[in-house]
């Protein structure tokens, strides 16, 4: 006799909330005052994955909420200006959303430089906003390592699209 | 006709409008918070509640999750000195040889200087008091340089304490909740710490920029740094006190002063708060404002040389016809004295100091200092017997030359 198949509903927690939590907790972990072999660990930010990603899998009200609280999260967790982060990726999320025709369907590396030219955006506009807050330039070196360090987390934001990308029919 | 069956039957609301929406909503939450942030102002309002509470909430995780990253690093700790243990023990013969020389030095100077105290009665500073703190979490990017401690005001730690480790100046701390505190490093962007150059007694501003090495600005003198000074804090301001190691001055790779920490040479895990209260935590603030005139009321009476001036001088200062000579003899003395008196002056007008706005008085009068109504008052245009006064020469009412 033949089983019959359970289907399973592909929710919001799937691809907003775990992922979401999961970005936090890296977060709270690379935060940690270690260093290994004389090194301290590398600061990325790891919500920029998801502000790339979500709308690249569907639009979504909530993924924007989700969104602003990471980052209020990332702001407090680092002592930084409070909204920084949030109002950053929400750029982000608004400039992919805009030009989520273009990017959908293209080959991995069409993706991977959207999602360095996102980085990067994002990064510039942190810097004004900080120079803008504090009335100081914040070193470019130290700017220019930590896009690096965003920018080697795309395999997560592909492995994410490629995973929920197709996950609902309906959003095709 | 039912609702389903009219014009409306298909009209959805497309998910990327509703979705720019709530960007554009939450993106005004965001732009509003960052507006009324006020972090960079470094006192207690910038530590607002919710940091403060979030703080406390994160410093256990942070423990906890700290712990097994802490041992991962103590493992590869403990293989790099095994590997390289032979170096290692050859740096130390060679720090040892150059310390055992500047200990015999040392032993002398502070014989030397326990003398010069003694016999100069100097009011040496009192020893500060400290805590002992663990780094729990940290930011290190180029915006944000902080980080979070576990000891509070329950150890008595304070906004604006500064903090060091074994090797030097970390940075000063700007919150504290009851068991946990926000360190800003002194290599954040907003962290801005008075120094001196050890070698020349300059003073200058390390300023953070989110790079490990702090520039050096406002470097006071020609030729006041050069590579390899040491750099302390100048305890210029009072946040510091003066003479905290920070670190060595270097030239960055853009030309600019830099300073190569001391407190880089280890991990900041375990730290020291210095409970050091500033001139502004121990003095009341209201006497600080305080408008400086109260104190004229308890001014020492004036000499009799200065008596007898003042009486020279009053009758002349009365006469109606004083003006005319007065604006002639203005352009000999270049115009440095304001010949209006201080009563006519404007209320919100600062008035002016003698070394910055009035030439140097002469050798004769510089014995008596003036008071201020008489410093501030035009010289007579007539002698007593009616004659009037020929202007004074520049180069008398300043001899050094000075503009």
């Amino acid at each position: 006799m033949r089983r019959g198949f359970q289907v399973r509903v592909v929710g919001p927690q799937d691809w907003i909330l775990y992922p979401a939590l999961l970005s936090l907790a890296a977060a709270l972990v690379f935060s940690t005052p270690v260093r290994l072999f004389g090194l301290p660990l590398p600061e990325p930010i790891f919500p920029m994955v998801l502000a790339f990603a979500w709308p690249l899998i569907r639009p979504a009200v909530l993924a924007p909420i989700t969104l602003f609280l990471c980052g209020l999260f990332l702001d407090l967790q680092w002592h930084g200006p409070m909204g920084l982060w949030s109002l950053v990726m929400l750029g982000v999320y608004g400039v992919v959303l805009s030009v989520r025709s273009l990017i959908l369907g293209q080959q991995t590396f069409v993706l991977f430089a959207w999602y360095v030219g996102a980085v990067i955006l994002a990064y510039a506009a942190a810097w004004l906003f900080v120079t803008m807050d504090v009335g100081a330039a914040p070193s470019l070196i130290g700017s220019a390592l930590q896009v690096l360090a965003t920018i080697a987390l795309f395999p997560f934001a592909n492995w994410l699209i490629e995973r929920f990308d197709d996950g609902d029919v309906r959003f095709r | 006709m039912a609702f389903r069956d009219g014009p409306f039957e298909n009209l959805k609301v497309p998910l990327v409008w509703t979705a720019a929406v709530a960007v554009v909503v939450a993106a005004v939450a965001a732009g509003f918070l960052l507006l009324t942030d006020n972090r960079e102002d470094l006192t207690a309002s910038g530590y607002s509640g919710a940091r403060g509470t979030f703080d406390q909430a994160a410093a256990p995780v942070g423990k906890v999750l700290s712990a097994p990253v802490r041992w991962t690093g103590q493992g590869s700790d403990f293989i790099g000195q095994y590997f390289f243990a032979v170096r290692e023990n050859r740096k130390l013969r060679e720090q040892v040889a150059e310390l055992e020389s500047l200990r015999d030095a040392n032993i002398a100077l502070r014989n030397v200087n326990a003398r010069y105290e003694a016999l100069l009665k100097i009011r040496t500073e009192p020893a500060v008091p400290m805590a002992t703190a663990r780094a729990v979490s940290e930011s290190r990017g180029p915006f944000v340089n902080a980080r979070l401690i576990d000891a509070g005001t329950k150890a008595g730690v304070r906004v604006g304490n500064p903090v060091v480790n074994e090797h030097g100046l970390v940075g000063r701390v700007v919150g504290a909740t009851t068991g946990v505190s926000r360190v800003l490093l002194v290599t954040d962007v907003a962290s801005r710490t008075p120094v001196l150059i050890d070698r020349t007694d300059a003073r200058a501003i390390m300023v953070g920029d989110g790079g490990g090495n702090p520039k050096i600005e406002f470097v006071r003198g020609h030729g006041a740094i050069k590579e390899g000074d040491r750099i302390l804090t100048s305890g210029d301001g009072g946040v510091f006190p003066r003479g905290l190691p920070v670190g060595v001055a270097a030239k960055g790779i853009d030309g600019t002063w830099r300073v190569r920490l001391f407190s880089d040479r280890g991990a900041i895990d375990f730290v020291r708060i210095l409970l050091f209260q500033d001139f502004s935590q121990l003095v009341n603030p209201q006497a600080l404002n305080a408008p400086p005139l109260a104190a004229l009321d308890a001014a020492p009476p004036p000499s009799p040389e200065l008596t007898q001036r003042i009486q020279e001088v009053a009758p002349a200062n009365r006469q109606p016809s004083a003006p005319a000579p007065v604006q002639a003899a203005r352009p000999a003395v270049a115009a440095p004295t304001t010949a209006q008196p201080a009563a006519q002056r404007p209320a919100a007008q600062t008035p002016p100091r003698p070394a910055t706005t009035s030439p140097t008085p002469a050798p004769a009068a510089r014995k008596a200092a003036p008071p201020p109504a008489t410093r501030k008052a035009s010289p007579p245009a007539r002698r007593p017997d009616g004659t009037p006064r020929r202007p004074v020469p520049y180069e008398r009412l300043n001899p050094g030359g000075a503009p």
